[in-house]
């Protein structure tokens, strides 16, 4: 049988790493969410959780168990496969974009080298960017399969909202990819490494677009129009109880996690140490140290966003369509124009 | 059977069962749900003849943007699979004789093709599908029919705003 030909060893190897990076998003998912009510209680001027364990610690866990523990609603009218299948697809997208991110160097292990990445993709940003594009199907279905107007209303606008800041996300993509030359995250990090600036220096406008879309794709606040509780209740997770709303709430902070690594990996140097010299210690050592500064600058991003959540409230729909179309898509060209004239400047 | 034609018959089986299930499903949703799983199984036929970009362009363009526009408007409609009008027996049997005689006139046009003649499939090789090649044979050799489709798109997209403000 040629089927057995395969490098068991390669195949083992990803396993662990696949596992590793699943479980320890969802752990630090579990964290993000106490992170976000501390923030949101400092921001407020109150304690915030402190009950469960010191200073509040256990908070998530007891959060989880109750998710866990409350009844499984179906509702009689809704669509039963699709109602299921919403926050499935919700949770998939979300974890599905941390194949391609490289999360530090190469390290040695029992004799093998093994690259701190799932998959060395060559079209790893268009990767990204197709997960992201599927992420609003999770949100789409369940609106609809819950069979409640809200919840279709908000599926509707879930929609038309990923739709719109696609557009200027993929604009401010090409012109990051204009002055790279390679889809590959990996090789972008790598010339980051190696060169003396980070990406973002070449280009701040294609980040605040980047940043900006990025926010509007996680729902987040001030973008989290499919959820306007004082306009559609709850939104597509209206009907939704137990740990399927736990994963559409999941999903949200996984989105989170994994744009705040890609915004680290493509203008921020990714696992590159600034003022540091990798190649002064060990690969193992230096390799972790990598993995160390991608995950704080993971967690600047996160406060970032946490903090613009507390401070901005919710846009109106209309302000959020006008902002996409008459105000992102427009700058994201004129900052693609100016790229290319600079590129042809330089030639 | 290696690795990869395992992989070519599961991803064939996969699209063909989803693409029959587009037909079959009544409700609406349905259909267009499995229409995104025919778009996967496509990409993964692109993936196999190392065809990496045409992958995820299909991908980006027919299941993250086309598809979630169609649901989005099946939504909106609220089609349902009860008051969907019921075609006649008749318009069906001419649906499936036009639908067939199309496909063997592709399969015969196909098969007479002359370039394809005695040519293996490349699995796995082959870099046209790839961003570099592409990008440089639509720049270079193909660079008048890729500029005009672009205005088509262009003039529709016009024409769409401007239906969009009466």
């Amino acid at each position: 049988m040629t089927i057995l030909a395969l490098d068991w060893g390669f195949i083992i190897e990803k396993l662990i790493m696949i596992a590793i990076i699943v479980f320890a998003s969802l752990g630090i998912a579990l964290y993000t969410t106490f992170g976000e009510r501390k923030v949101a209680a400092i921001l407020q001027d109150r304690p915030g959780p402190s009950r469960a364990g010191p200073f509040g610690l256990l908070q998530p866990l007891a959060d989880g168990l109750k998710l866990i523990m409350k009844e499984e609603i179906i509702p009689n009218a809704a669509n039963k496969w699709l109602f299921i299948l919403g926050p499935g697809l919700a949770m998939t997208a979300s974890l599905m974009s941390c194949a391609v991110i490289p999360w530090g160097s190469a390290v040695d292990v029992f004799g093998r080298h093994v690259e701190l990445q799932i998959a060395d993709v060559n079209i790893g940003i268009l990767y990204v960017f197709a997960v992201v594009s599927m992420g609003v199907y999770g949100i789409m279905i369940g609106g609809w399969a819950s069979n409640n107007k809200f919840s279709l209303m908000s599926a509707l606008r879930a929609a038309s909202q990923a739709i719109s800041y696609e557009l200027a996300m993929g604009l401010a993509l090409i012109a990051l990819l204009m002055t790279t030359g390679t889809l590959s995250l990996k090789t972008i990090v790598e010339q980051q490494v190696q060169g003396h600036w980070w990406n973002v220096v070449y280009q701040p406008l294609g980040f605040l677009i980047f940043f900006i879309t990025a926010m509007a794709e996680c729902n987040r606040t001030p973008f989290d129009l499919p959820e306007a509780e004082n306009e559609l209740n709850f939104g597509y997770h209206q009907e939704y109880s137990s740990m399927k709303l736990g994963f559409y709430l999941f999903a949200e902070y996984i989105n989170m996690i994994m744009s705040s690594a890609i915004m680290a990996c493509m203008y921020f140097g990714g696992y590159d140490l600034p003022f540091f010299n990798e190649a002064s210690v060990a690969p193992n050592i230096a390799a972790l140290i990598g993995v160390g500064t991608l995950l704080i600058k993971i967690v600047l991003f996160i406060f970032l966003f946490m903090w613009i959540r507390w401070t901005i409230p919710r846009f109106r729909y209309d302000q959020l369509m006008g902002l996409g179309w008459k105000t992102l898509i427009p700058l994201a060209l004129f900052n693609m124009l100016l790229t290319g004239a600079v590129i042809l400047a330089k030639l | 059977m290696s690795t990869l034609e395992i992989l070519f018959y599961a991803l064939s089986a996969f699209a063909v069962i989803s693409a029959a299930m587009v037909l079959i499903s009544k409700n609406p949703i349905h259909s267009v749900l499995w229409l995104i799983l025919v778009f996967f199984a496509i990409s993964g036929h692109y993936i196999l003849l190392n065809a990496q970009f045409l992958a995820i362009v299909n991908i980006i363009v027919y299941a993250g943007a086309i598809m979630v526009l169609f649901l989005f408007v099946i939504m909106l409609m609220n089609v349902k699979s009860d008051n969907e009008p019921q075609k006649k027996l008749f318009t069906k049997f001419i649906g499936v004789l036009s639908g067939g005689s199309l496909l063997t006139l592709l399969i015969a046009l196909v098969k007479q093709t002359v370039q394809l003649e005695g040519k293996e499939v490349m699995m796995k090789e082959g870099t046209i599908g790839l961003i570099h090649p592409l990008g440089k044979a639509l720049f270079s050799d193909y660079v008048v029919p890729f500029e005009i489709s672009s205005v088509l798109f262009l003039s529709a997209m016009v024409g769409a705003v401007i239906i969009g403000k009466k």
